[in-house]
């Protein structure tokens, strides 16, 4: 709900736990007798492994066990394949991977895991493994996708039949496309670059694995979104165990962001050592380990060209791409490959479009989810394109858009790539943003910048986001006492759910929110979730919540009926009571929730507890939901140094019906940090052997509060109709719309200087060559 | 990575050939190298060597490919650090007469692999100048305490 006067926000309940440093994450699990791993990774790109010689390292201090990929093959584990590929959203089948928990014969990317050191304390775990060494015969690397698809390319897989390329996934009508082109009055062609991002969640990636003898059963204590997608994927693919005899818990995880949607080597390797030793193991990634080792966002070189008539109407679209996916189709690589294709006519109507995104190994490190993951990609490409289409015609950035965009009137209105917008009011944001952002002001600004000797520039972008993906299920139950438990299937790690879910319920049970507890994270607790990531969980979390409620509702009745002696048929259900319609009859939802723990009675006919269970679906299976809005950024750029200021920044958002406006706000601002970071100052770099030489923070710039500009931020409630909440996702939008708010702001700021264009991150340096390089063509 | 410099010896030509071939003066000058043997085609060795946060001991070997003397040294070098990383490159010597004595040249292109890259990579250039700084200082201080010897 939004905050007001009446019922102002009073803080998370995560509060308390967050902000008085009682939070308990991994790493502050300790168990008895429990022990370290530390890692052997690879320091080639591409090699073949000839030997590994572990001799030294097991006669060092404090060692229990050294084991590699030999000893992997000797207890059968098994391969990890991706978590789905392409043809399980409608794409053509693709090349998938099998990866190795450790390597034994061939190192196709830096950071593979070769061998593990299990002892006494992770420093002597750590020690150990630097004496281990690893024999390699180095092979041909590359590092860039479109030159992986040339014919001499080095080979990642060699029974691939396509190469390099692991699928191509084509979207939209080549035959229409074609014609609009030969028709259009303008056309302009890009090249658009998004290159490889760290997630970079604060706390690094923990695990610790615990194997029962007793029960021959394991526990996995893991910083992850999704527990029981881990559970599924170590217990079926490598250990090759019943689900049941793996529990997996994440307690509190220091963000995520895409990073922790899926299980890691690691994850798996602690609880195989545990068993080998017969011992507890923890490993706790180093940050420079994490750097070399996590998955990566982005990574996308794409070949742009739109059609458009004088008057500014998008006429076609046609593009392609190619995704660096590293050298695995591993995790959750799939949504980014389509959102990154399926988004591009975001809030227009862009006539015809013929799109294909090659995914293609490469020696890099694998390629997963980031906040937005494909989205922002799509985005940059539509609004760099719009911009480029105004700039060209010289029209303003606002009307061109409004030009183009999709009519209120015309929802549901399915695009180009086949997703059906079922609400949005694009062109009346357009109008929001420049008020909100003082749009009219600018010219005065502009000029105060000027006697400063520096350059504003400015710009207005929208973007959509899908949110809602896969299906969830929720839970809640009475206790005996008459409070309440939220099981959620859902798993926050930041986003606030104890606060928003528990509010929800308190809502429409009036019970006190005080009264209600929250669990979620641990597969033996939650029968069944999905977790959290792609801004799913207001829709689906909150869908099943609902349909629990009702449930719950419904079985409650029966009870009350009872107590009421009346028909069951006759209740209503408001403000906590049950009550006998057209009679003063009435009886609390608390009291008959007690009645079903009573031990005898006559209320005991319906035998014993209170719970509702509901479920709930998304993409691709059914509607999801499509937050959108629009962004207004201006910048100050320094033509002498290139140095560069993000002065403001306004920020629409259409989050559907508003479950908690401050939370939504924060989850905006988070968002545009990280797209900030994406648009001036992150790049994984690799030299040409493969080698990550970004591989620290010394070499890793990050945004910083100093970076931030005051962020003006207004909700706008166009309620959604794929769902019984109205809800949208909010997730994710920052992350979104800021890259390409930032880059087109200074490309605004840059063009009467002669800048065309420039990629991101537009670093200091990059955009004094640019300057540079401008002044000496004129 | 190219790296390059120049460092100037007070002694002829022929006598810094001489050093730069001697398996023990090496052994001596070159930081923090605990072994060297001569082999068929050139060295093997060990060295101890810290750049920036990655301190490793890494084995390798050193092969002569050319050697003109008392004119161009070319070699080829591969080190194992194992976690720690690798490096692996070639490098070409060249002696001048300098007023003085000898100048000494040296051009080599290396690439570097593992730790050593992820987090040393930019201190790659000025560890090696510090490296070849104390290795010919450590050379102009043997060669004089040698002349000192012969002159005694």
């Amino acid at each position: 709900m939004k905050d007001t006067p009446e019922k102002p926000f009073k803080g998370r309940l995560e509060d308390r736990r967050f902000l008085t440093g009682k939070g308990r994450y991994v790493a502050d699990i300790t168990l008895a007798r429990q022990c370290y791993m530390g890692q052997v990774l690879s320091t080639h790109a591409h090699a073949r492994i000839l030997s590994v010689d572990t001799s030294e390292a097991e006669t060092m201090p404090g060692v229990i066990a050294v084991l590699t990929g030999a000893d992997c093959a000797a207890d059968g584990l098994g391969t990890v394949p991706p978590f789905f590929m392409p043809s399980l959203w409608g794409g053509p089948e693709g090349y998938a991977t099998q990866r190795k928990i450790l390597v034994d014969d061939r190192v196709r990317c830096v950071g593979e895991r070769i061998a593990i050191v299990i002892a006494e304390t992770a420093d002597d775990a750590r020690v150990a493994a630097e004496t281990i060494m690893v024999d390699y015969a180095p092979l041909p690397v590359v590092t860039d996708a479109r030159a992986a698809t040339e014919a001499d390319a080095p080979k990642l897989w060699d029974d691939n039949e396509n190469g390099n390329i692991s699928v191509s996934i084509p979207m939209g009508d080549k035959a229409a496309t074609e014609a609009a082109f030969a028709d259009a009055e303008v056309t302009i062609k890009r090249r658009l670059l998004s290159p490889r991002i760290a997630p970079f969640s604060l706390e690094p990636r923990v695990s610790v694995g615990n194997y029962d003898e007793a029960d021959d059963r394991y526990t996995l204590y893991t910083s992850s979104q999704d527990p029981h997608g881990v559970r599924s994927n170590i217990a079926r693919n490598v250990l090759k165990i019943a689900e049941s005899r793996l529990r997996v818990v994440s307690p509190d995880v220091g963000g995520g962001f895409g990073l922790k949607a899926h299980m890691h080597p690691e994850d798996a390797l602690v609880l195989w050592a545990s068993k080998h030793v017969g011992r507890p193991v923890k490993w706790l990634g180093t940050r420079s380990e994490c750097m070399l080792t996590d998955t990566q966002g982005r990574g996308q070189e794409i070949e742009v060209e739109i059609a458009a008539t004088k008057a500014g109407k998008l006429t076609a679209i046609r593009a392609e791409a190619w995704t660096n996916l590293g050298a695995y189709f591993w995790g959750t690589a799939t949504p980014p490959l389509f959102f990154a294709m399926q988004l591009i006519p975001n809030i227009y109507d862009v006539g015809a479009v013929d799109l294909t995104n090659h995914a293609v190994f490469t020696n890099l490190p694998p390629m997963s989810v980031y906040r937005g993951a494909g989205r922002p990609e799509a985005t940059y490409l539509a609004e760099r394109m719009m911009d480029e289409l105004a700039a060209e015609l010289g029209m303003d950035q606002a009307e061109i858009r409004k030009i183009n965009a999709i009519a209120p009137d015309a929802m549901p209105y399915t695009t180009a790539t086949g997703m059906t917008y079922d609400s949005g009011a694009f062109a009346d944001m357009i109008d929001a943003a420049a008020r909100v952002s003082d749009w009219s002001g600018y010219d005065a600004r502009a000029e105060e910048s000027r006697a400063k000797g520096r350059v504003r520039g400015r710009s207005l972008i929208s973007y959509v986001e899908v949110a809602g993906v896969m299906n969830e299920r929720m839970e809640i139950k009475f206790e005996p006492d008459g409070t309440v438990t939220i099981v959620a299937g859902t798993h926050s790690h930041g986003q606030g759910h104890a606060t928003v879910f528990s509010e929800m319920v308190a809502d429409w049970l009036s019970v006190p929110v005080e009264n209600i507890r929250y669990v979620q994270g641990d597969t033996d607790k939650v029968l069944i979730g999905r977790g959290t990531f792609a801004a799913r969980s207001s829709m689906l979390g909150g869908t099943a919540l609902l349909r629990a409620k009702d449930a719950l509702i419904e079985r409650a009745k029966l009870m009350a009926a009872i107590l009421l002696e009346a028909d069951k048929d006759s209740l209503d259900f408001a403000d906590g009571m049950f009550k006998v319609r057209d009679s003063n009859k009435a009886i609390a939802l608390t009291e008959v929730a007690k009645m079903y723990y009573i031990p005898a009675g006559p209320a005991n006919a319906l035998g014993l507890g209170l719970t509702g269970e509901g479920t709930s679906a998304g993409k691709p299976g059914a509607a999801p939901n499509y937050p959108n809005g629009t962004m207004v950024c201006e910048v100050e750029v320094d033509p002498r140094t290139g140095a560069l200021t993000v002065d403001r920044l306004a920020a629409l958002d259409d989050v559907g019906r508003i479950l908690n406006s401050t939370i939504c706000e924060g989850q905006i601002h988070g968002g545009i940090a990280q797209g900030m970071g994406q648009a001036l100052m992150e790049e994984m770099v690799f030299d040409e052997d493969g080698q990550l030489t970004s591989g620290s923070l010394m070499d890793y710039c990050l945004p910083r509060a100093e970076h931030m500009p005051d962020i003006a931020s207004e909700l706008s409630e166009v309620t959604c109709t794929t769902n019984p909440l109205g809800v949208k996702g909010i997730g994710e939008s920052g992350a979104i719309g800021a890259p390409v708010a930032i880059v087109n702001a200074v490309l605004d700021a840059v063009r009467p200087l002669g800048v065309a264009h420039i990629d991101m991150p537009v670093t200091q340096a990059k955009l004094w060559s640019a300057l540079r390089d401008a002044e000496a063509a004129q | 990575m190219k790296l390059e410099g120049t460092f100037t010896v007070d002694r002829p030509r022929d006598e810094v050939w001489q050093v730069l071939n001697d398996a023990e003066v090496l052994r001596d000058a070159i930081p923090g190298c605990t072994a060297l043997e001569p082999t068929d085609d050139g060295y093997e060795a060990t060295v101890q060597l810290k750049v920036g946060p990655v301190k490793a001991k890494f084995s390798g070997t050193v092969t002569i490919k050319e050697a003109t003397a008392p004119d161009l040294l070319v070699l080829a070098g591969e080190g194992n650090g194992g976690v720690a990383g690798f490096a692996k490159g070639e490098a070409r010597v060249v002696l001048l007469d300098a007023p003085g004595g000898t100048e000494v040249a040296y051009e080599a292109e290396v690439s570097i692999g593992g730790k050593l890259a992820q987090l040393g990579s930019r201190l790659i250039a000025s560890t090696s100048r510090k490296l070849a700084d104390h290795f010919f200082t450590r050379l102009n201080e043997i060669m004089s305490g040698e002349q000192q010897r012969e002159a005694s």
